[in-house]
């Protein structure tokens, strides 16, 4: 990633709404082609970093570069960025090709020309011709977002910005709708700078992920990074399910966890690690017969199981402590509830992590 | 039918589930007062108006053969002239009051914040006043040696003619009274177009002009058309404003219809032009709906 030219760098970029401040003194490098996601928690400040970025809100701090150019003080109709709003936003007023075509309108191209330019976004975009003359409020959700991203497309901004414009779909459509964006910025070629609270979403479709937390950048990083070697205990969490001990350093490289009465076999940790979590993914978390068939080892009982499709989880109670162990169909135990099983995972599948 | 009626009478009793025609639902029983209320209130005086309409003029009853007289001689004779006084400052009043009650509405929607209950309170308290103790406000305003003329005159010792009895001042009498009935439907139309739908036309390249052309006029066109409708009815059946402000300089429709009733006597005259001013005021509302249909603009159709 970076290899590519950066088309988009804020420095230092800090948004204070009265008192309080939504944006932190963010510094940001996107490259050019890019897919990059903003993740967090509602009100963590991506919505508005994504702001700032298509020119709706001004920084109070800090600068914004577009391939070096500095773009703090020019209007969003002045950008060559276009966003993709969480309502869509489309004109209710308007049909199909009419809010297709409004970028091209403002721009006094020609009715044919627009016609021409709005049919082919079209069917780029798996919309019937038909549709045409339709009015928007009469397309189903899944056939709106594809307008929004038609009419995104044809103002044929350098930057397409998204504000969780899926947040509001089915997960089957959303799905579906994911992989189509993911090609439409294949075939486009242009920067994708999206925003979501769903890390699940953010790791299908980017190139990289930035995870915002409380107004502050916390982690940049391609999805594998993210997933693999979260740097705080908020970014593993983010992902899903995890299993996190509270752990100390005790000597050398043997953890200690207070709450089971256990020791681990520390992986590689940050220099001056004394206490932090250690994070154990579901899929690497095993059901072991013997101690001896991991380096480390808890005994516990089978409190529950889930089916989910060509996967099943199970809930071993370590003492309070709840572990989540995934293991593929194929692979089901076959265990009674509240019987006694073993867990184990080899210590470079665990990550050592702060606050 | 009949027989099992007389069988029922004599027994006293009524069958279990007699599904007889002439029984209503419980829907329709229910209506039937606020039925009979409106059949006696509204529809009856209405019709007695247009029969009189009919009637040969300066008549009292209802049941001679009717005529068009009545309609003719407002042509032939000054009404009509009144007619074009109403429609006119009508419309001059709804003018003004789009071109002043924009702004504020665009302000109290979005602008204003927290002080819009305030500014909101603030226009609604005069309706509490009656219309033409309002109005003798302004004379004593306007009038030579008053509130205007008499600071004038003490401060710079000369007098303007006054603005009383004018045209004009019948205009900004009417904008002055109905200009909550333009500027709150106004408002609500323009706090319903999303800032969102706002933000995406202006991120598109729109000119905030463009924004204004494209997006906040026609989605908060609904708020105007009823601010339109509401407020031209009532200017042009206003009548205190041309009267007292005024002078009867001017005379609208409504000062001739009250004139045929009362002073000249002649109810079919002034029924005539009543049902005239109901036509022209209806048809214009009736094409206004049939042009701007709410629905549509909304998108809800």
């Amino acid at each position: 990633m970076t290899t590519r030219s950066p088309v988009i760098d804020l420095r230092q970029i800090t948004k204070r709404f009265g008192n309080f401040t939504a944006v932190h003194s963010i510094d940001l490098s996107i490259g050019e082609g890019e897919f990059f996601t903003i993740v967090g928690p509602s009100g963590s400040g991506k919505t508005t970093v994504l702001r700032m970025l298509a020119g709706l809100e001004s920084p109070t701090g800090g600068d914004i570069l577009l391939r070096g150019q500095r773009i703090n003080d020019v209007p969003a109709n002045r950008r060559p960025t276009c966003m993709v709003f969480q309502s869509l936003a489309l004109f209710p007023h308007r049909t199909v090709g009419q809010n297709i075509e409004f970028p091209l309108k403002i721009r006094d191209v020609a009715p044919e020309e627009r016609r021409k330019r709005a049919l082919q976004l079209m069917a780029q975009l798996r919309l019937p011709e038909s549709y045409y003359g339709k009015n928007v409020t009469k397309c189903s959700g899944g056939e709106r977002q594809r307008v929004a991203l038609a009419r995104a497309l044809a103002y044929n901004p350098d930057i397409l910005f998204f504000d969780e414009p899926l947040s509001a779909i089915d997960y089957k459509l959303r799905k579906t709708l994911e992989k189509e964006l993911k090609d439409i910025h294949r075939e486009t070629g242009k920067t994708f700078i999206y925003i979501t609270h769903s890390l699940e979403e953010a790791m299908v479709m980017s190139d990289r992920i930035g995870v915002m937390r409380q107004g502050r950048l916390v982690q940049v990083g391609t999805p594998n990074e993210i997933y693999t070697a979260p740097n705080s205990k908020f970014v593993s969490e983010f992902i899903g399910d995890v299993n996190i001990v509270p752990v100390r350093l005790v000597n050398g490289n043997t953890l200690q966890s207070d709450e089971l009465g256990a020791q681990f076999v520390a992986p590689p940790m940050p220099s001056g690690f004394a206490a932090g979590h250690l994070v154990v993914r579901p899929e690497s978390l095993r059901i072991i017969e013997r101690r001896e068939d991991a380096e480390n080892a808890l005994r516990g009982k089978l409190y529950n199981e889930y089916a989910l499709g060509s996967r099943i989880q199970y809930q071993v109670r370590v003492g309070e402590q709840v572990f989540i162990v995934e293991r593929l169909r194929q692979q089901a135990l076959g265990k009674q509830r509240d019987s006694d099983v073993l867990i184990g995972w080899n210590t470079a599948d665990s990550i050592l992590v702060g606050d | 039918m009949a027989e099992i009626s007389a069988h029922e009478t004599v027994s006293g009793q009524l069958p279990a589930a007699k599904p007889a025609a002439w029984r209503l639902g419980p829907g329709r029983a229910n209506a039937v007062p606020i039925i009979l209320f409106l059949l006696i209130g509204f529809a009856a005086p209405l019709l007695a108006v247009i029969g009189y309409s009919f009637m040969p003029p300066r008549t009292f009853g209802l049941w001679q053969t009717p005529t068009l007289e009545n309609y003719v001689s407002v042509f032939t004779g000054t009404s009509y002239i009144s007619f074009l006084w109403s429609l006119g400052l009508g419309a001059a009043t709804v003018l003004l009051l789009a071109v002043i009650c924009y702004p504020v509405a665009y302000g109290l929607a979005r602008v204003f914040g927290r002080w819009s209950t305030l500014l909101t309170l603030l226009f609604t308290i005069p309706l509490f006043v009656s219309e033409n103790v309002r109005i003798y406000g302004w004379i004593l305003f306007f009038i030579k040696n008053g509130v205007l003329l008499g600071t004038f005159k003490a401060w710079f010792g000369v007098e303007p003619e006054s603005w009383l009895f004018t045209q004009g001042i019948i205009v900004l009498g009417m904008v002055y009274v109905y200009l909550p009935f333009m500027l709150f439907p106004m408002t609500l139309g323009v706090s319903m177009v999303p800032k969102e739908t706002r933000d995406a036309a202006f991120d598109l390249g729109a000119t905030r002009w463009q924004v204004f052309k494209e997006v906040d006029l026609p989605l908060s066109m609904p708020g105007i058309v009823i601010g339109f409708l509401l407020s031209f009815v009532l200017a042009v059946g206003a009548i205190a404003e041309a009267k007292v402000l005024g002078g009867q300089k001017v005379i609208p429709i409504t000062h001739d219809i009250e004139i045929a009733f009362t002073y000249s006597q002649n109810w079919p005259l002034g029924s005539a032009l009543a049902v005239l001013l109901m036509l022209v005021v209806g048809a214009l509302v009736l094409l206004v709906l049939r042009r701007f249909d709410l629905d549509t603009i909304l998108g809800r159709r």
